[in-house]
């Protein structure tokens, strides 16, 4: 169910150039049931920002009452957001929209999962529930370079992860989808989250027969009430049919959405 | 007794608080969070004759104390507006104001005179002022005898009372109130957004892809009062005044302006949970203001 909860900075800390990560506490995290769906923050009562900030949950902890966001400090809401110390209170809308389904792999299947830049952390709750069900998974992490890099180990703790850094500064110089072809990695269902182009190029791929993509946009509500952030889908005659980001997605079956 | 409840052409509202058109959608993702039937009315999304995909995205921006949309007035066309929206808003006990829209005279026409059947559309919002589309819209809103032609048109088909929703987009707010009233609206709501831009520095273009778009949110709410002041005192028509309103202390501002109700818009974005909300803490806030009731308030800044 969604609801509105001032929650309690735990932790809050940068782990590569401008990319922070932070934990919040309160009954909310309990209501989070899905990987790869998102909340809406407001970071302060003042009128600039305004608007709330679409925020992806890298890991949650029900039990504790905690998830974990990884997020970029690059406008005036994130930067805000990234001055928060331990204790300090965040107005949390959630959870939002529609998330990666777990229950698309088996046991014993392996799934690969394809993640650029800040489109990684969602990918890191869907890798522990999947691993938690008997799911391998394969990770494929993009980065501009080593600064921007995070939770690489985290991941090879999971499955086997390969980093692709566009300078070559760690792992392998290129694209995630070079280093899915250079080493032929298959798999039978696949789940990926980054920019669009990134997407719509492992769409193409094929490396697995099946599988879940995670988009991103300009958000107003974050509800599905504000029609900010629709998409047309890959099947429409008559060019007036419509998907909602906030709430029919953000995570779509692959080729559902016209990217 | 209520300190609330009004009554105004086609609505018996139970308080004077309502979501504005484009806002709320069709009130399906809000009530996943409230009872919609604790809402003196709800606005709905613009209706088109036909099903509308709007502008590409980017669609809105963020400004201080406020933001920029060019949706473009996306909605699925009147035919499934009635089969499926307002179908379904059936179970809720609020009158709906159903916002009209068109590109020209023929369709506001057509559109109204079937939304107007339905049993639970109280009353028309005649969008006359979206700035969002390249015909029709805003034309209709910024010429005072184009404005009135219009209204008489659709006045003689809808079976409700018809509002017109009034752009601020003009040099004389008051003109374009007088010539709706000659055309023989019902009430007027105001205000719809102010034309704005935003320009991204990175790129040196617009960040919005319809290049300009409305300006809603606190950051134009003097404008709205001062319009909501200005009509009120020249026209006998109810007043739906929006524009920013976000506290209650905003709706007691519309009201002493000249407004009899007020709708909610971009703070819907910002709290979901706004509408009902403020309608708790005003029945409060006038309690302890010695109000008996929110109408001995209207106007009382220039009567």
């Amino acid at each position: 169910m969604i609801q509105k909860e001032l929650m309690t900075v735990v932790s809050q800390s940068e782990i590569a150039v401008n990319i922070f990560e932070m934990t919040l506490k309160g009954a909310l995290a309990r209501q989070i049931d899905e990987p790869g769906k998102f909340v809406h923050l407001k970071v302060g009562e003042e009128m600039m920002p305004l608007l709330r900030r679409p925020i992806s949950i890298a890991k949650i902890e029900p039990e504790k009452q905690e998830f974990t966001m990884i997020y970029r400090a690059e406008g005036a809401g994130t930067s805000a957001l990234s001055r928060k110390r331990t204790g300090d209170l965040v107005d949390v809308l959630g959870p939002l929209g529609h998330g990666f389904p777990v229950e698309e792999a088996a046991a014993g299947q392996t799934a690969i999962l394809i993640g650029g830049g800040i489109g990684v952390p969602p990918l890191y709750e869907l890798s522990r529930r999947l691993n938690e069900k008997g799911v391998k998974t394969i990770h494929v992490l993009g980065f501009q370079n080593k600064q921007a890099a995070f939770y690489t180990e985290q991941f090879a703790a999971l499955g086997d992860t390969y980093v692709a850094t566009v300078d070559g500064s760690l792992g392998e110089q290129g694209f995630v989808t070079d280093i899915i072809n250079k080493h032929g990695l298959k798999a039978d269902i696949f789940y990926s989250c980054g920019p669009t182009v990134m997407l719509k190029a492992v769409e193409r791929l094929h490396a697995a027969p099946r599988g879940y993509i995670s988009l991103e946009e300009r958000m107003g509500c974050g509800i599905g009430a504000c029609f900010a952030c629709v998409c047309h889908p890959a099947a429409d005659e008559t060019g007036t049919a419509y998907l909602k980001i906030c709430s029919d997605g953000p995570v779509f079956k692959a080729g559902e959405v016209a990217l | 007794m209520s300190r609330l409840a009004l009554e105004l052409p086609g609505l018996s509202l139970k308080n004077p608080v309502m979501p504005a058109s484009g806002c709320f959608g069709f009130g399906r993702e809000f009530s996943q969070l409230f009872d919609l039937s604790t809402l003196g009315a709800i606005m709905i999304k613009a209706t088109t004759e036909e099903p509308r995909y709007g502008n590409a995205t980017p669609r809105v921006a963020e400004t201080p104390g406020g933001m920029l949309n060019a949706i473009g007035l996306q909605n699925p066309g009147l035919e499934k507006v009635i089969a499926n929206e307002l179908e379904w808003l059936k179970q809720f006990e609020v009158p709906i104001i159903a916002n009209v829209a068109g590109s020209q005279t023929e369709d506001y026409v057509q559109v109204a005179k079937e939304i107007s059947k339905v049993d639970n559309v109280h009353a028309l919002e005649l969008n006359i002022s979206c700035p969002n589309v390249k015909t029709g819209g805003i034309a209709f809103g910024t010429i005072p005898e184009t404005a009135k032609e219009l209204t008489k048109r659709v006045k003689e088909v809808s079976e409700v009372p018809v509002y017109v929703k009034l752009s601020p987009n003009v040099t004389n707010i008051v003109e374009m109130a007088k010539a709706v009233e000659d055309g023989g609206a019902d009430g007027i709501t105001m205000i719809n957004t102010l034309i704005g831009m935003r320009i991204d520095l990175k790129t040196g273009r617009p960040v919005l892809s319809n290049r300009t778009g409305g300006l809603s949110g606190p950051a134009v709410k003097p404008v709205a009062v001062r319009m909501v002041y200005e009509v009120s005192q020249q026209t006998n028509l109810p007043i739906i005044g929006m524009g920013g309103v976000s506290t209650v202390e905003d709706i007691i501002e519309f009201s002493l302006a000249g407004a009899d109700a007020v709708a909610i818009g971009t703070a819907n974005f910002v709290n979901p949970f706004i509408c009902p909300e403020l309608i708790a803490e005003l029945d409060h806030y006038l309690e302890q203001h010695n109000v008996d009731h929110i109408s001995e308030l209207k106007g009382r800044s220039w009567k």
